[in-house]
């Protein structure tokens, strides 16, 4: 008699085992792997960006050459005071910045050590400029105008802006999750391609069969559903697989790009506890929603895939 | 009721898997024009090759005619989408000549499987298979498989399967093939019962013996015609 159970519904008609279930579930877990990867690539790139360009953007880097002089004097009278003081100052007292804020000699040199060597004590052999880092106000503050303005007291000072530079980092963000999307798409034409592929050979084994319980009066849904029940669930076991063997690689990658994270709340972390924390910070959503959120896309890929797969075979029978 | 009009079948327009790879050049089934009343009784008989498997196979949907239309059961096949289609199909029984059952299936399993694909409840359909099996004498076999039996065995699960579901026409292939004289006529007194309870029915044979041993009319085919009716 009829076997009860998990499978009954597949026994009623008799397409029990009608797929090997070895391949599909390991395929489709390597992909839900590499989505998981992809997605989370997508994921931290997306954060980062906002982590950086948060700063960058309004990021400004004034280099005062020969920083000790004083000052050309403007007006009679008038304390003399070192170039850099000057442009701090006038930078201060603009409105446009805040936090300017001088670099001592020690972080000048550790700036230009990949440069010009690390000897400790050493003298520099060119003079350095000195160097003064702020935040503009708004992201779009003129950058013209304060250099016209520190030029003023301090000639042939700089204004560097992080907006140039954001701009690249923008467009190098937007090509990283271009790929993790396309990553994705690939994948799951891989997924639903081995479905195919794997129900074509279950209809293949199993054509003697399907050809009677057609002949009896079988409808199309039926038989495609027998299938689809079983590939859904070999790809949904796939799909979760994958995912959660994704997780300590996720947790790994996470905590390299906690380091570049400033809002991780453990910006120098060093124990593996935090380290996994900030990771955790990073890819809070990923992390917790990844394993459902692949288990459910591989059973629809599984399932759509079948249906197609099955309905187009049947077509050939009268 | 089955009605053919000037029917016709070459394989040469059927596309594989429902044609073998090299179909013989000939027309199977050319002009071929009969009409079966309700609750009645045909032998189809003819030389091998002569169109009677090709005949009943246009009978149980298995195929469409490269011409001609044909009706079953007041329906015309080929206007019927492929949801309706499966639904006539299950009207019609067929016991195959290679019998067809499902290698992996028990007996009882196989003979339920009609009754399943009609959403047939466990418990509604036991009576009725295992009164069946009885009837065709294997009411001790209803555990074993398919090769676990005889041919003649697995010929009468084959005649359950196909009047399990009360069908209202009974299309048989050589149904005596494999059975010896005493089991032929035991499939005869089967075949005639259902017979007097309305079923239309039509047995393909060039058993000559078995069509003297039951008077109905006789549908003869030669080469694809049919050149007798009745
Ligand atoms: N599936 C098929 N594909 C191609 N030709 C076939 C097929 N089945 C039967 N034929 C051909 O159709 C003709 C009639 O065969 P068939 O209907 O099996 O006759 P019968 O059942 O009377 O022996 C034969 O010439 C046979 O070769
Ligand atoms: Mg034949």
């Amino acid at each position: 008699m009829v076997k009860r159970g998990v499978s009954g519904r597949v026994d009623r008609i008799g397409l029990r085992g009608a797929m090997s279930d070895r391949l599909l579930p390991f395929v489709v877990a390597a992909m839900s792997f590499l989505a998981a990867l992809a997605l989370t690539g997508n994921f931290a790139a997306g954060q980062l960006a906002v982590h950086w360009l948060g700063g960058a953007r309004k990021l400004l880097i004034i280099e005062v050459p020969d920083p000790g002089a004083p000052v050309v004097e403007t007006q009679p009278g008038t304390q003399k005071i070192s170039r850099i003081a000057a442009a701090k100052r006038l930078l201060e007292t603009s409105g446009k910045v805040i936090d300017a804020r001088i670099l001592s000699d020690a972080e000048l040199a550790h700036m230009v050590k990949p440069w010009l060597g690390s000897d400790e004590g050493a003298t520099f052999p060119i003079a350095l400029p000195g160097v003064i880092v702020a935040h503009s106000v708004s992201p779009t503050s003129t950058i013209a105008a304060l250099t016209k303005q520190l030029s003023a007291v301090a000639p042939k000072t700089l204004v560097e802006s992080g907006q140039r530079w954001s701009g690249r980092l923008v467009a190098l963000t937007n090509s990283l999750r271009a790929c993790a999307f396309a990553v994705l798409i690939l994948v799951a034409l891989v997924a639903a391609s081995v479905v195919v592929v794997t129900v074509r050979a279950g209809l293949a084994q199993r054509r003697e069969a399907i050809e009677i319980i057609h002949g009896l009066g079988a409808q199309d849904a039926d038989i495609a559903r027998q299938f689809a029940a079983r590939a859904m669930h070999l790809t949904a076991l796939g799909g979760l697989y994958g995912a959660l063997a994704s997780l300590p690689a996720l947790i790994w990658l996470g905590s390299l790009a906690a380091g570049f994270s400033e809002s991780s709340g453990f910006p120098h972390a060093d124990g593996a506890l935090s380290r996994l924390w900030a990771s955790l910070d990073i890819l809070p959503a990923v992390f917790l929603a990844g394993p459902l959120i692949f288990t459910v896309a591989a059973a629809l890929i599984g399932w759509a895939a079948t249906q197609v797969t099955v309905h187009g075979w049947l077509r050939r029978l009268s | 009721m089955i009605r053919f009009f000037d029917v016709g079948l070459d394989y040469r327009h059927i596309a594989p898997p429902l044609r073998a790879q090299h179909p013989a050049d000939a027309t199977a089934l050319a002009s071929v024009s009969f009409e079966i009343e309700p609750g009645g009784f045909r032998w189809l008989t003819g030389a091998s090759g002569a169109g009677k498997t090709s005949l009943l196979k246009l009978m149980y949907l298995a195929l469409p005619p490269t011409t001609g239309r044909v009706e079953l059961l007041g329906e015309d096949p080929s206007r019927l989408n492929r949801r309706r289609k499966a639904l006539l199909r299950r009207r019609i029984g067929v016991v195959y000549q290679d019998f067809r059952l499902l290698r992996h299936l028990s007996a009882y399993d196989n003979v339920a499987l009609p009754l399943r694909l009609a959403q047939r409840s466990e418990r509604q359909l036991h009576a009725d298979v295992t009164e069946l099996l009885r009837w065709v004498g294997l009411a001790g076999r209803l555990e074993h498989r398919p090769d676990e039996l005889s041919g003649g065995e697995q010929q009468r699960i084959a005649i359950a399967r196909a009047v399990v579901a009360k069908p209202s026409i009974l299309l048989a292939d050589e149904p005596t093939g494999n059975l010896d004289d005493e089991q032929a006529d035991r499939l005869l007194h089967l075949i005639t019962a259902l017979n007097r309870l309305g079923t239309t029915i039509v047995v393909a044979t060039h058993n000559h013996g078995l069509i003297a041993r039951y008077s109905a009319p006789v549908m003869e085919l030669r080469a694809g015609r049919l050149v007798r009716h009745g």
